[in-house]
């Protein structure tokens, strides 16, 4: 975008600006947006299970409007600071807590290339970032001056701190299938129909998602996992002091925090943005995401995305309404007795599978049923004089394994080229219809 | 003359001084949770230079492990240290003696190394513009893999083959590590080699049980 406006308008700052802060607003709005949807599913889904109707007067139907009006009765109410807090941590804390979750959205992508920051180790970032949020909430209770506030935030330290650790080795499964770091690559690599999706790579993966599934709940504090905010034995956590826009600040953070573990677990394990039917690319539409055509593929994309993030938040919804609170020895046992050991086995299991069987479940019977000649991916130019490319991997594979003469065609693939040329059926017949992309520096500037 | 400002040189200047102004804050601030703040904000201002460099890997390290780790020492500090509801530590002044010594003589050696090396001294604007960053996991992935990325680019074959990149370090730290975590869980286990004592915990778990 920011190329598309440095054509148009004329001076180079104004367009760069102007580009940075669209995709500022856009992802504020997404973020906002998702806490909005989020707290009206919540009301609506908790009523239903509860046997009630929930909000149903406020805009007409469906009680639609419901999250601007809790909005501005939070924002009317009384601002208290209590006199025994450390007041600018205290005030600080919810800010913290609300940027680190912002930040995540900086890394998500949407659909294929749609995403503000495209990092190679993308992945990684976003687990990184993910543990800053605990940060807002060990200050907020900290500061606050009150013994459950306190309680609260130790808890909230001792439960995010041990569900990392299982969370970061259920993301490193997909990033060990696809070979790179890159969210945008890992949801390009599951392109094609269900059976593409890494949740159907093989077993071990399978179960790797429900171990994801877990420790992402329990690393956003939601029931069963609440108890740093259990009301029932700590009147509210670290939330207890807080009132007003302050507390609405602590509650945002919690709902984007819920749309992007969702949605990283739609990229990691569910396809991201590439739907159950490939719609997008049956019509024709998707490939470059430069062109008119890939850009609507990619609109089409990002709603499948969106779906997908929407109905993870509707599920943890649905489990914290459905299920009682764990003790703090069930949680740990959780994590350390169940989700650790099974977390490890399953990644040893899927480098045994890739090693076995590079392709997958379905590419296997594939092979196995007929020996369909895969169509050859079509060669992509290679910019001549590309910083990327001069040390790229793989000229490496190329230069060890092929010879020189096929290292143009391979260039371009960055690190897929290295399994590829070691394992061929890992490349899967759609990747043809998704040249790979090259990483542009757009999002530096 | 927008244009002419040479925005990553702004954005290092901005980042280099938020660095330096919360490591000072750190030093100066008597109570524990605002010091590991600051901190906090020291080091998140480091990461922020090294994805301005563009080592956006190195970046998420830095917010990981040391970002995350102060969190871990600010829960340590509030837990072991902490008897009234906000402590302060007062430093004694020969400490602050001893500290500003030794901080500059520190300061002092790197300082000269860095302003010795022509290369550091104001990089010109053009040199910015060109350097686009490339990316950096792939190349650091190969280097632990043992894959001597750093040679691919050498003319000769010779010299391209024979390194090891990376791989025997990284093995190291990995046992180290392993060999650390099973110390760790060996100390923090439970004590089961201490006699039991059957009828305190038959007391104990008949209270628990409620009516």
């Amino acid at each position: 975008m920011a190329e598309f406006l440095a054509s148009v308008l004329s001076p180079a700052w104004l367009a760069y600006t102007i580009a940075a802060l669209v995709q500022c607003a856009l992802l504020l709005v997404m973020a906002l947006a998702s806490a909005a949807v989020g707290i009206w599913l919540e009301r609506k889904i908790a009523a239903r299970i509860q046997d009630r109707l929930g909000p149903t007067r406020v805009g007409g139907r469906f009680g639609w409007l419901q999250p601007p009006a809790d909005g501005i009765k939070l924002l009317c109410k009384e601002d208290i600071i209590p006199a025994a807090a450390d007041r600018p941590l205290f005030r600080l804390a919810p800010y913290v807590s609300f940027c680190a979750t912002f930040c995540l959205f900086l890394a998500l992508p949407f659909a294929n290339d749609w995403v503000a920051l495209r990092l190679d180790a993308g992945a990684f970032f976003l687990l990184a970032v993910a543990g800053l949020e605990v940060f807002g909430v060990i200050l907020g209770g900290y500061a606050s001056g009150s013994k459950w506030s306190l309680y609260g935030a130790m808890r909230e330290a001792a439960q995010v701190v041990s569900y990392e650790i299982p969370l970061a080795l259920c993301v490193v499964v997909p990033v060990l299938i696809t070979g790179s770091m890159d969210l945008v690559e890992i949801g390009n690599r599951q392109a094609g129909w269900f059976y593409q999706w890494y949740l159907f790579h093989d077993p071990f993966t399978f179960v790797t998602f429900w171990v994801y599934v877990t420790c992402a709940v329990a690393s956003t504090n939601r029931a069963p996992f609440d108890l740093p905010e259990a009301e029932s034995e700590l009147v509210a956590g670290f939330l207890t002091e807080y009132s007003g826009f302050r507390w609405v600040i602590f509650f945002m953070a919690e709902y984007a925090a819920m749309f992007v573990v969702s949605g990283l677990g739609a990229v990691l394990f569910l396809g991201g943005w590439n739907g159950p039917i490939p719609i997008a690319s049956l019509l024709g539409l998707g490939g470059d995401p430069h062109s008119v055509a890939g850009w609507i593929g990619n609109l089409l994309g990002m709603c499948n995305f969106i779906i997908k993030a929407m109905t993870g938040v509707t599920f943890m919804i649905c489990l914290r309404w459905t299920l009682p609170r764990l003790r703090i020895d069930q949680v740990m046992t959780t994590c350390l007795k169940y989700c650790v050991p099974l977390a490890s086995a399953m990644l040893a299991g899927v480098m045994v599978w890739t090693f076995l069987f590079p392709g997958g479940v379905i590419a296997e019977v594939r092979k196995s049923l007929s020996a369909v000649e895969r169509p050859s991916s079509p060669a992509v130019e290679r910019p001549s004089s590309h910083v990327v490319d001069s040390w790229s991997p793989s000229i490496l594979a190329a230069d060890r394994l092929a010879g020189a003469g096929r290292s143009d065609r391979l260039a371009a693939d960055g690190t897929s080229a290295l399994y590829a040329e070691r394992w061929p059926t890992c490349r899967r017949p759609l990747d043809s219809q998704f040249p790979p992309q090259q990483h542009t520096s757009e999002g530096w500037r | 003359m927008i244009e002419t400002v040479n925005w990553h040189s702004c954005f290092f200047l901005l980042f280099a001084l938020v660095g330096c102004v919360s490591a000072v804050a750190v030093v100066v601030t008597g109570n524990i949770v605002r010091m590991a703040c600051w901190l906090v904000t020291a080091l998140a201002a480091v990461a922020g230079l090294f994805f301005l460099a563009g080592a956006d890997f190195l970046g998420a390290v830095q917010l990981m492990v040391y970002v995350g780790g102060t969190m871990v020492l600010l829960v340590f500090g509030v837990m072991l240290t902490a008897r009234g509801p906000f402590v302060s530590m007062k430093t004694g002044g020969g400490q602050w003696i001893l500290a500003i010594v030794v901080g500059g003589a520190l300061l002092t050696v790197l300082l000269q190394a860095a302003l010795s090396i022509p290369d550091w001294n104001a990089p010109g604007r053009e040199q910015v513009q060109t350097e686009a960053a490339p990316p950096t996991a792939t190349r650091l992935g190969l280097g632990l893999m043992g894959i001597p990325v750093d040679r691919l680019q050498e003319r000769n074959a010779k010299w391209q083959s024979g390194m090891s990149g990376q791989l025997l370090a990284f093995e190291i730290i990995s046992i180290h590590l392993v060999v650390v975590l099973v110390g760790a869980a060996y100390l923090a286990r439970a004590k089961r080699r201490i006699e039991p004592q059957p009828a305190r915990i038959a007391d104990a778990e008949v209270s628990q049980v409620p009516g």
